[in-house]
């Protein structure tokens, strides 16, 4: 069985911080925050107003009206983040790469505009009938049909569903995949559009979304701010890219999983602690070599102290020594996109030696106590990080990058 | 045979629904002559349905190859659902 180191040699990005790569850098950089009053839907019945959104997206700029016809907003985010990953990696498609060439995506809702849409009709309007496109709009997997229609490619491709671990998921899976080699190139990410009414209102009903802002690791934190967008990354063999002379902008070099088998909702540190320690295993590494860790920080009460207790766990002393920033005050909870979206900055940061902050952070919580980078983006040369993602439900995913 | 206008109707719901112009629609026109694939075909057939308010049966919509067919069985539709209507209103 084949090991091959594997390169990430292109990244695409869609989100409330950034059309494109360079954008979303440059926010992050400047710790800058995409939450603002949600535009796309009516808030008049929330609770909540604000939301981390692809400010006033229109398809017309990315797809003819024909072809958009055809996707909901979250497939169209995931062909657009794909598009920018494949350009960057300079990627010269042919019959034989198409074929060795798979796609792994993440979405943790899949097409819910589409849905909202037909339920309207239905329940609201009094109509008897629906479009006839709502299935394939909303099933999914469209996003990784659509990518794989896109560039013609026909080797092993489908969609991972783990909420808000679902793209961390999907990009382990596709790294194993280039690892193994079962394919010779994996385009791997998730997408995601939560912005519509009523899957608002259950978000709303499980009282985790603020009502101000995203302020995570903060004492004063009021919760989660959702977002949208998509992430892709193109991954291949580390010498296969080195031999067509592509731009390696990082490697993807450990992969973890756990379930918590607890609660469905209730997050655990034993279960985040074990899927940090497998990739840390899978990478090889010792928990010391870590320098930075994205976490999840979601920016609820429940997640960013039981993270704290687990990154504790896992690194000792080293705790004290470590990095850890949530890039969700920025960009939002972007649920089956965030993994991709946050692997993206980690990929960034170590690459371009700068750690992006913990944006909105006012308070200090002993509860905690890391060094969150506070607000203030830190120049730091560090060689490997971890990502990490803890879906409700228990599910949990953990990648670890290398500079 | 139907009417203009109901011709037109039609043609402008596939127009529509195809985003293509509607001078590119004739009465003789085949599906694989509009690029329309089985999928468009009951985008267009929804479209129909909203236009004139009738249903199509799946029996029917099977059998639809080209614009001629569409049309005449609008019209059939539309025919059977006015005598219905005004039976309803004798009655």
């Amino acid at each position: 069985m084949a090991n091959h180191r594997v390169a990430i040699t292109g990244i695409g990005v869609i989100s409330a911080i950034g059309r494109d790569v360079s954008e979303f850098w440059a926010s992050l950089a400047a710790g800058k925050c995409g939450i603002r009053p949600l535009k796309s839907v009516d808030t008049a019945t929330l609770r909540f107003r604000n939301g981390a959104e692809v400010e006033d997206y229109d398809s017309s700029g990315y797809f003819e009206e024909k072809r958009a016809d055809f996707m909901d907003r979250f497939a169209q985010f995931a062909v657009i983040a794909g598009r920018e990953a494949v350009a960057q990696a300079g990627i010269e498609w042919t019959p034989d790469l198409r074929e060795n060439a798979g796609i792994v995506t993440g979405s943790c809702v899949g097409g819910q505009s589409a849905e909202d849409t037909g339920f309207v009709e239905l329940y609201k309007l009094g109509r008897n009938r629906v479009h006839p496109l709502t299935i394939p709009k909303v099933m999914a997997n469209a996003g990784a049909s659509h990518l794989s229609m896109e560039f013609g490619i026909t080797g092993p491709s489908y969609t991972i569903s783990t909420a808000c671990s679902s793209a961390t998921h999907a990009i382990g899976q596709a790294y194993w995949m280039v690892r193994m080699g079962q394919v010779d190139l994996a385009l791997a990410g998730g997408s995601e559009a939560t912005f519509s009414v009523g899957i608002l209102k259950a978000w709303e009903a499980m009282r985790v979304v603020s009502g101000d802002t995203c302020r995570p690791f903060s004492r004063n934190r009021t919760g989660m701010i959702l977002g949208e967008g998509a992430a892709m990354m193109v991954l291949e063999p580390l010498d296969r890219a080195r031999a067509r002379g592509a731009t390696v902008h990082g490697e993807i070099v450990g992969f973890g999983m756990s379930a918590d088998a607890s609660h469905i909702t209730q997050p655990s540190s034993a279960g985040a602690s074990r899927a940090m320690r497998a990739a840390l295993r899978d990478a090889g590494l010792e928990p010391e070599s870590i320098g930075y860790i994205n976490a999840h920080g979601t920016g609820t009460q429940a997640n960013d102290g039981t993270e704290t207790a687990a990154i504790r766990a896992v690194f000792g002393a080293h705790a004290d020594k470590l990095a850890v920033s949530s890039t969700k005050s920025m960009h939002g909870h972007a649920l089956g996109a965030a993994g991709a979206i946050e692997a993206a900055a980690t990929a960034l940061a170590l690459r371009n030696g700068l750690l992006p902050p913990t944006a909105n952070y006012t308070q200090p919580d002993p509860e905690c106590d890391l060094d969150v980078i506070p607000n203030i983006a830190r120049p730091a040369e560090v060689e490997y990080a971890l990502s990490n993602s803890f879906a409700f439900g228990g599910l949990n995913a953990v990648l670890a990058l290398r500079r | 045979m139907p009417d203009d206008a109901l011709t037109q109707r039609v043609f402008s719901v596939i127009a529509a629904t195809q985003r293509i112009p509607i001078e590119k629609i004739t009465i003789d026109g085949k599906f694989e002559e509009l690029d329309i694939d089985s999928m468009d075909g009951v985008n267009i057939l929804f479209g129909l349905e909203n236009e004139f308010d009738i249903t199509i049966p799946d029996e029917a919509a099977k059998q639809i190859r080209d614009v001629r067919q569409m049309v005449e069985g609008v019209s059939k539709l539309v025919s059977e659902k006015a005598a219905a209507d005004s039976a309803s209103a004798v009655n």
